[in-house]
């Protein structure tokens, strides 16, 4: 008999434990877990069977042996480039901030007064794009260098110089970008009915229906190029210009900003974040000012707090999709900001001298191996570079590029091998001196001679006019922190400003605010994954094939689905692979005509977006009084658009937080008008094992791997967004330029490397091993379970929105909180009351305006609900109180909330309530304390008085709003 | 509450002519409803506007909100003063116009609500 360890991540993951669990039943009112299960969900779309997957493994059996499958990946020295490079993560940023949870549990900062660290974080990191590039505006992060390439083009085509014939529809690009910016940007455009037209940048032709025109520097070949004429030829026949460049090379060269490009893209992974097998790193976005209202995603700004105090928060939200929908400026909802951060405080710590100071030694690297290469006869293309060598192997050397091959992995070193023969060698921060000499011998063995002398120091100068000149990081934020000492309490300062799950729970419904368990994570930074080039040759990356093919594997399962790209990066990109691959269905089945989408009123605001992206008309479906699709309108505009029907795009269960009975209906209904089902797997968490996607009759999904599968939300990202496709979609999953995935009918790749960010992918796969199939079906139970208990302690205080017929929800419910508003009493307040009480807020005003949505999740026990609920009823107590005349109508509790220490401590104590009131309102809050940094943030002013840098904080300290 | 001097869309924009110009801004009820605005985008001086078309967008904290025009004709001035200072639609919305239209129809007046019929739409 097997000897089981007495552990097990089960016990760990869930958050109530057995002797609990009759209790909690007790106060629902149901005898047992399966009868709610029951109850919550519709018998005729459960699972006939269990999940198939591979048996739980205990943590440390887990961690053992993933060790083994680490091993698999063949470290071979990285020398590949193409826009990933090998970097040092500063050590007092990997412990105290990558991994560490205060810094990677917290969500994006909506709640901004409890969000003060990252947010200060992410302005850092806006300003050091902004510096680097010399733009006006840098966003705070995008996906991708690919996809914010595509933001790019389709920012450069909302705001293009409006022309007597009308608007221009032709993108050019430069043949010298990287192939998958080329592919992801092709992916895009199609649907949007823009022309890519690829040119060579040094003699362009720009046609009159050419609106923008894109070109890199360093280029694919890693040449820098003077992009001062082409940049005035191009503003000369009234196109705009955008430029992907490298951050770190903009140290040493001339940015793209003083040569008056309109937009800047790039990736910031070479700033501390490791290459991780192809992600997540945060791609940067810089433009002008005139253009920030038609900026894609999450831009951080400054703002003043309730006392007149410097407070960070999200500026000019109305461009985005949860306000804007499908007039949104992009569908990006999750970003980057973990990773962000990490960039950020990479340049925080080694300040403008220091970057520049490994820029110059990279350099000069490169400038000595070019030294050697040219004395053993080889030739170097590029006429000035930065940090990537362009090798040419003459005719009568007697070396081949095969032959280079076979030595350079002899020594274990990757090249970038092109078609045409010609080897790109890029050095990056890791590179030493010895490397750099262990190459030239490797370039020497290929044409059988010895070895150059490898004391020789040279660089090749980079050309006085393509060099920078002006300052950048002047901010003292970038000279202040340059001590180990100073860099971990400015993090750690940060860190205790933000409520993470570190502090207590985030019931954030339709987020999904699980433990991101330290096993699952730990491996992410281990070498063997982390330094990972994503073009690193297959058969030297079988310990990755190997999750890989195993994630697809179980996630099939449990989607009951055939296959499954791990390819998007975030599940509004998951949205738009799926319409994709559901056009492409379409069209190879000669329906080329179907382009309208139904989308319940309901839905998400990256539904229509991604559906506007597609290409795709939104139509909008009602819902009816119950919260559920109004079934006899879909019938309705199925019949309506019967011809042009391509999709419905539908939440399960709903974003209201209700399993609807019809489900298998309604998608009956959009099958027999020829239509598709998309199901957006936001709440997934309440499915796995219980029924499926496939089982309620969608064709496609995406999967949040940040919400359903553990992977942590980064204050803002990194997530993944995979699709799994039932078997008459699986041709058309996204392929790659570089490494083959996808179908045999493959649509253009939509991120930049083949399987997304897939050191993240870890996380999912470790939860997945350690749950199995068992412990994920119990951790949906659990979450109903919780969520059920909250309804039923909370239901006699503040009305439930909706519920099934049987009074049941799924894994979330929303509450009402409209009738207080005559009160002058709003979500906001109740809000902004429950950080006093050391809570992050639940959803507010989604899916219905004036409401709270809370999904507490499996993880949280039953006294972390029992605090939640008990400052919930605090708080409708301190409501009544002003619905009552009891309390003041402007000057109580909720409408100050949340209280400052400072404004506790003040001398003046103006307000008609109490300070212990204010500050502890439950006996529990004494214990532990959360003090918000800044008081109410004032939203209008910020979005008034636009600053989206670090600000000059002596300014702020005399300011009044 | 609603000045009688002027007529109203079902929208909620305002028109008050003088000869055949007609100062355009928002309603009382539209900024209440949109909250503190924070950005006003509108067309420039020489486009044509249509009655009932997009001449520009309202943006609060938390919302966005199209400008309806409610008259056809030619942009003749706009209030820079606004775009610079977009609170003042908060606080005096009927004192503050956006743009002044030239119109091309004087007859289109006739489609548009009186201050009591607007007033009772928003009751």
């Amino acid at each position: 008999m097997p000897v089981q360890r007495p552990d097990n991540f089960e016990q760990r993951h869930i958050g109530p434990d057995e002797r609990q669990l009759p209790g909690m039943l007790r106060v629902i009112g149901v005898p047992s877990l399966d009868a709610l299960v029951d109850a919550a969900i519709p018998g005729a779309i459960r699972l006939k069977r269990p999940l198939q997957l591979p048996p739980a493994e205990a943590e440390h059996d887990y961690l053992h042996r993933l060790r083994t499958v680490a091993a698999r990946n063949q470290g071979f020295k990285s020398f590949i480039g193409m826009g990933y490079y090998g970097t040092i993560t500063p050590s007092v940023i990997l412990r105290n901030l990558f991994e560490n949870p205060s810094w990677y549990t917290p969500y994006t900062p909506y709640q901004a007064e409890i969000a003060q660290g990252r947010l200060e974080a992410l302005l850092n990191f806006q300003t050091m794009v902004r510096d680097l590039t010399a733009m006006d505006i840098a966003t705070a992060s995008l996906l991708d260098e690919a996809t914010a390439a595509a933001e790019a083009m389709t920012l450069l085509h909302r705001v293009q110089p409006r022309q007597p014939s009308g608007s221009r529809d032709t993108f050019w690009v430069s043949e010298n970008v990287f192939p998958q910016t080329l592919e992801v940007l092709r992916g895009r455009a199609e649907p949007l009915g823009i022309t890519i037209q690829v040119g060579s940048p040094s003699a362009p032709q720009f046609g009159p229906e050419v609106y923008a025109a894109f070109v890199q520097s360093p280029d694919d070949h890693g040449a820098i190029l003077n992009l001062r004429g082409f940049i005035s030829t191009a503003h000369r026949a009234n196109l705009l210009v955008a430029v992907a460049t490298d951050l770190l090379s903009l140290t040493l060269i001339a940015p793209p900003g003083e040569m008056d490009a309109d937009v800047v893209i790039g990736s910031a992974q070479r700033f501390g974040v490791p290459m991780g097998y192809g992600g997540p790193h945060a791609a940067f976005l810089a433009t002008r000012e005139r253009f920030v209202r038609q900026a894609p995603g999450r831009i951080i700004g400054v703002s003043v707090d309730a006392h007149g105090n410097l407070a960070y928060r999200m500026t000019l939200q109305t461009r985005e999709q949860h306000i804007r929908r499908e007039k949104a400026t992009s569908n990006i909802c999750t970003a980057q900001a973990l990773l962000a951060n990490i960039a950020g405080m990479y340049a925080v710590y080694h300040g403008p001298d220091g970057l520049a100071s490994i820029a110059s030694r990279v350099h000069e690297l490169a400038g000595r191996l070019e030294h050697h290469l040219v004395g053993l006869g080889y030739r170097q293309a590029n006429a000035a570079y930065f940090d990537t060598l362009l090798v040419e192997i003459p005719g009568g050397l007697g070396a081949t590029t095969d032959r280079v091959r076979a030595a350079a992995e002899r020594a274990r070193m990757n090249f970038r091998y092109f078609p045409d023969g010609r080897i790109g060698i890029a050095l990056d921060e890791t590179t030493s001196a010895q490397d750099v000499g262990n190459i030239a011998r490797v370039l020497a063995e290929a044409a059988a001679k010895r070895p150059p002398d490898s004391t020789i120091a040279a660089s090749g100068p980079i050309p006085g006019e393509m060099a920078r000149r002006t300052p950048f990081l002047a901010h003292p934020v970038f000279s202040a922190h340059r001590s180990e000492t100073k860099m971990m309490r400015y993090l750690k300062a940060l860190e205790r400003k933000d409520v993470g799950l570190d502090q207590s729970m985030i019931p954030l419904g339709s987020c999904t605010m699980k433990l991101n368990a330290a096993s699952e994570m730990i491996p992410v930074t281990w070498p063997e994954f982390s330094e990972a080039h994503p073009f690193a040759p297959v058969e030297q990356m079988q310990g990755y094939a190997q999750i890989i093919r195993e994630l697809e594997e179980a996630l099939a399962e449990i989607t009951g689905f055939a296959a499954v790209s791990l390819q998007p990066n975030s599940g509004a990109q998951g949205e738009l692979t799926g319409l994709i691959v559901i056009h492409a269905y379409h069209r190879s089945r000669g329906d080329v005509q179907r382009d309208v989408v139904l989308i319940p009123s309901s839905a998400h605001g990256t539904n229509p977006a991604s559906a506007v992206m597609a290409g795709l008309k939104v139509v909008v479906v009602a819902t009816d009084s119950h919260g559920n699709v109004d079934v006899g309108d879909l019938k309705a505009k199925a019949a309506q658009y019967r011809e042009r029907l391509a999709a419905l795009m539908v939440t399960y269960p709903s974003t209201h937080g209700v399993f609807e009975d019809a489900i298998q209906e309604i998608c009956k209904v959009v099958h027999q008008a020829g239509g598709q089902v998309y199901m957006d797997g936001a709440n997934m968490n309440a499915q796995v094992g219980l029924t499926s996607p496939a089982a309620i009759g969608a064709d496609v999904c995406h999967l949040n791997l940040h919400k359903t599968f553990a992977i942590p939300h980064g204050g803002g990202g990194p997530g993944m967004g995979p699709i799994g496709v039932a078997s008459h979609l699986a041709a058309f999953l996204p392929g790659h330029p570089v490494v083959r995935v996808g179908g045999p009918q493959a649509i253009h790749s939509v991120s930049a490397a083949p399987w997304g960010s897939a050191s993240i992918l870890l996380i999912s796969y470790g939860y997945i091993r350690m749950l199995g199939a068992e412990g994920m079906t119990n951790a949906t139970r659990y979450a109903i379970l919780n969520a059920n208990y909250i309804k039923r302690r909370l239901e006699a205080h503040y009305d439930v929105l909706y519920t099934r017929r049987n009074g049941t929800v799924a894994h979330e419910m929303i509450f009402d909180l409209r009738k207080f508003k005559p009160a002058g009493i709003d979500e906001l307040d109740i809000a902004k009351r429950l950080m006093d009480y050391g809570f992050h807020a639940p959803t507010v005003s989604f899916p219905v305006a004036g409401t709270l949505m809370i999904e507490p999740t499996e993880s949280e026990s039953q006294e972390e609900l029992d605090r939640f609920c008990d400052a919930m009823i605090a708080i409708r107590q301190e409501i009544q109180a002003v619905v009552d005349g009891k309390a003041d109508p402007r000057d109580n509790v909720l409408k100050n909330a949340p209280h400052t220490a400072a404004a506790i401590a003040a001398d003046d104590w103006p307000h008609p309530y109490s300070r212990n009131q204010a500050a502890f309102p439950l006996p529990y809050v004494k214990a532990g304390k959360f003090w918000p940094p800044v008081g109410r943030i004032d939203n209008a002013y910020g979005d008034r008085h636009l600053i989206c840098t670090c600000p000059d904080t002596a300014e702020y300290a005399e300011a009044e709003p | 509450m609603y000045p009688s001097d002027r007529r109203y869309t079902k929208d909620h924009e305002w028109v008050a002519l003088s000869g055949s110009r007609g100062r355009v801004g928002i309603t009382d009820y539209a900024q209440n409803q949109l909250g503190d605005v924070v950005f006003v985008e509108l067309p420039e001086v020489g486009r044509t506007v249509t009655q009932g078309q997009s001449c520009g967008t309202i943006e609060s904290v938390k919302a966005v909100s199209e400008l309806y025009c409610p008259v056809s004709g030619k942009v003749v001035e706009v209030n820079g003063a606004v775009t610079l200072k977009p609170e003042v639609v908060n606080t005096d919305p009927h004192g503050t116009w956006l743009i002044v239209v030239e119109l091309s129809n004087l007859k289109e007046v006739d489609n548009l609500l009186t201050s009591d019929q607007y007033a009772d739409l928003v009751k």
